[in-house]
């Protein structure tokens, strides 16, 4: 069934303990990715590593380990440039995550430079980690938020972007891949339209890091951002890649230690980038374990995950179309890793309850996406999201759980 | 999947198929909007009240089986009932729900037992009690105790 022969999942699968556990006394088929992927050895392996022979507060130190973890801390750091292929390690800031990542843009960027007449444009897909934080700046300065439409397959009204964009446009800020869709966005003709007008970009990729490979630069976006734990990290750490000149026209996001450079109670002088937006001690462990995710999917290689995903989600898309009375929400041409769909007589939490007993963890609800699911007339979507261990076998599992769901409700 | 026919029960699967006093009321005495932001569980409770007694319930909106059969069994339950009475039942059955073992003040369940299986899928329970919520808040409302929901 896969088209990527070299693909070993079966090797992959082993290096990530939890798939080998059992739940409900079925085994864990885990579809529930694109909330938070699971971590492989590799990952939690360098935490544990970490705290048992590396450990100390990072940067300042004279003594051993404090080099040692500043070191590794900043491994990581160079590992994130690589992985996004930002220009400047310096453009790498690490957050808590994507949504903090965002709102710091928002307070920093966005804040201090919008006036009343001014607009910040979004989408009609946005998870709400893209749209309160933009509401906030809008209630602060006056802005108005705009929302560019999607159409029924759940793809972006590209014409009306181009519309809405105009002399008013102070910010964009879009989802790469769609959390409640599926729908990879064009970035890139999104970003090429809104430069054209000196607009930047911000691009969300919280779903696109784990599936997709990402060039900042040839992108060309103003900002980037994404959380640690979608892509085989800890939870708790997130990035945001920003283009040099506008991080360093920005005010820092938070006052503390190590951002300074000095401090006396007359005036302080803020640390230079990256440091200048990372107050307090960081979270040396997540950052650390973020480096050896990164590793990890870079050795295996985002071009062959997105290929052996695509297979899967193709054979997903096919199998569940077979279905009779359930429908998928969200039909883009392009897609990446999960499938949103609804059936006739059985509410998305029944049907998370039911595959749950079936060993089959997928997510239910409205996916922190509430204007999707209004768009769509749903009050809530089951979704199935895939990663790079999920298995053709284990699409097969998800597929007849929901048929024997149906068959109860019928 | 077989032992979740503790949690859906064929009383519970027809109460979620064919929902009783699933209809809007016209003049209600009480009215109250209730929603289980997580899940996307919405519904309205009307009620009708006559010298202290519950005279009419009934109930709109959409949500998953447990809900939308809880809600469906609460309108026959409720129905003839003092507010004391109607309070100790919300209390009873929450108590079913949530805790081991039951208080010394609890009342018959009656029919309502059959929703017990939720006890063992704590996330659910919600998904059981948002009527009784919204009904309590819909009584409230009515004797202007809370204003807003």
């Amino acid at each position: 069934m896969s088209n990527t022969a070299q693909y070993d999942v079966e090797s992959i699968r082993r290096d990530f303990p939890i798939l080998h556990t059992q739940v409900r006394g079925k085994p864990l088929v885990y579809l529930d990715n694109a909330a938070s992927a699971q971590r492989p050895s590799q990952v939690i392996d360098a935490v544990r590593r970490l705290y048992e022979s590396q450990y100390a507060n990072v940067h300042r130190g004279v003594h051993h380990l404090s080099q040692e973890s500043s070191r590794l801390y900043e491994d990581a750091r160079v590992a994130v440039r690589g992985f996004v292929h930002a220009a400047c390690v310096h453009e790498i800031i690490f957050t808590r995550g994507a949504t903090e990542s965002i709102n710091l843009v928002a307070q920093c960027y966005a804040r201090p430079r919008l006036q009343q007449g001014d607009e910040i444009l979004i989408t009609h897909m946005e998870h709400h980690s893209n749209i309160v934080p933009w509401q906030i700046v809008c209630q602060q300065t006056g802005a108005e938020l705009r929302v560019v439409p999607i159409n029924d397959r759940g793809e972006l009204e590209l014409e009306r972007y181009h519309e809405m964009l105009s002399e008013k446009t102070r910010l964009v800020s879009v989802v790469h891949v769609s959390n409640a869709l599926g729908t990879v966005n064009p970035v890139a003709e999104i970003i090429a339209a809104a430069h054209a007008k000196g607009v930047p970009v911000l691009v969300d990729g919280a779903q696109a890091v784990p599936h997709l490979p990402v060039d900042v630069q040839k992108l060309g976006c103003d900002f980037y951002v994404f959380s640690g734990h979608k892509v085989y990290g800890p939870t708790g750490i997130g990035v945001l890649y920003g283009k040099e000149k506008l991080l360093k026209e920005m005010p820092p996001y938070q006052g503390g230690g190590d951002m300074i450079l000095s401090v006396t109670f007359e005036k302080t002088t803020y640390n230079t980038l990256p440091y200048k937006f990372e107050a307090g001690t960081p979270n040396i462990a997540g950052v650390i374990g973020l480096g050896a995710a990164i590793d990890y999917v870079q050795k295996i290689g985002l071009g062959s995950i997105a290929a052996h995903e695509h297979g899967l989600l193709e054979y997903a898309t096919t199998r569940l179309r077979q279905i009779d009375g359930l429908r998928i929400i969200g039909e883009a041409s392009q897609k990446a890793g999960l499938v949103s769909f609804v059936l006739d007589r059985v509410h998305p939490h029944d049907i998370g309850t039911l595959l749950d007993a079936e060993g089959v963890a997928i997510r239910t609800g409205h996916h922190c996406a509430q204007p999707v699911m209004e768009r769509f007339k749903v009050p809530a979507t089951a979704r199935a999201s895939f990663a790079m261990y999920n298995t053709f076998e284990e699409i097969d599992v998800l597929a007849e759980a929901i048929v024997k769901t149906m068959g109860m409700f019928s | 999947m077989d032992h979740l026919r503790e949690l859906y029960q064929q009383v519970i699967l027809d109460h979620n198929k064919n929902p009783r006093n699933f209809r809007k009321m016209e003049h209600p005495d009480g009215f109250a909007h209730g929603n289980n932001p997580l899940c996307g569980d919405q519904i309205d409770v009307y009620l009708k009240l006559k010298d202290g007694i519950v005279e009419d319930v009934s109930f709109e909106g959409q949500g998953c089986a447990i809900c939308t059969s809880s809600a469906s069994m609460m309108t026959l339950a409720l129905k003839g009932r003092s507010e004391q009475e109607a309070h100790a039942l919300f209390e009873s059955f929450h108590h079913a729900l949530t805790e081991d073992a039951p208080h010394p003040e609890d009342v018959p369940l009656g029919k309502l037992s059959v929703l017990k299986g939720v006890k063992d899928y704590p996330v659910r329970v919600k998904c059981a009690t948002l009527a009784w919520h919204t009904f309590d808040a819909a009584l409230r409302k009515f004797k202007g105790e809370i204003s807003t929901e």
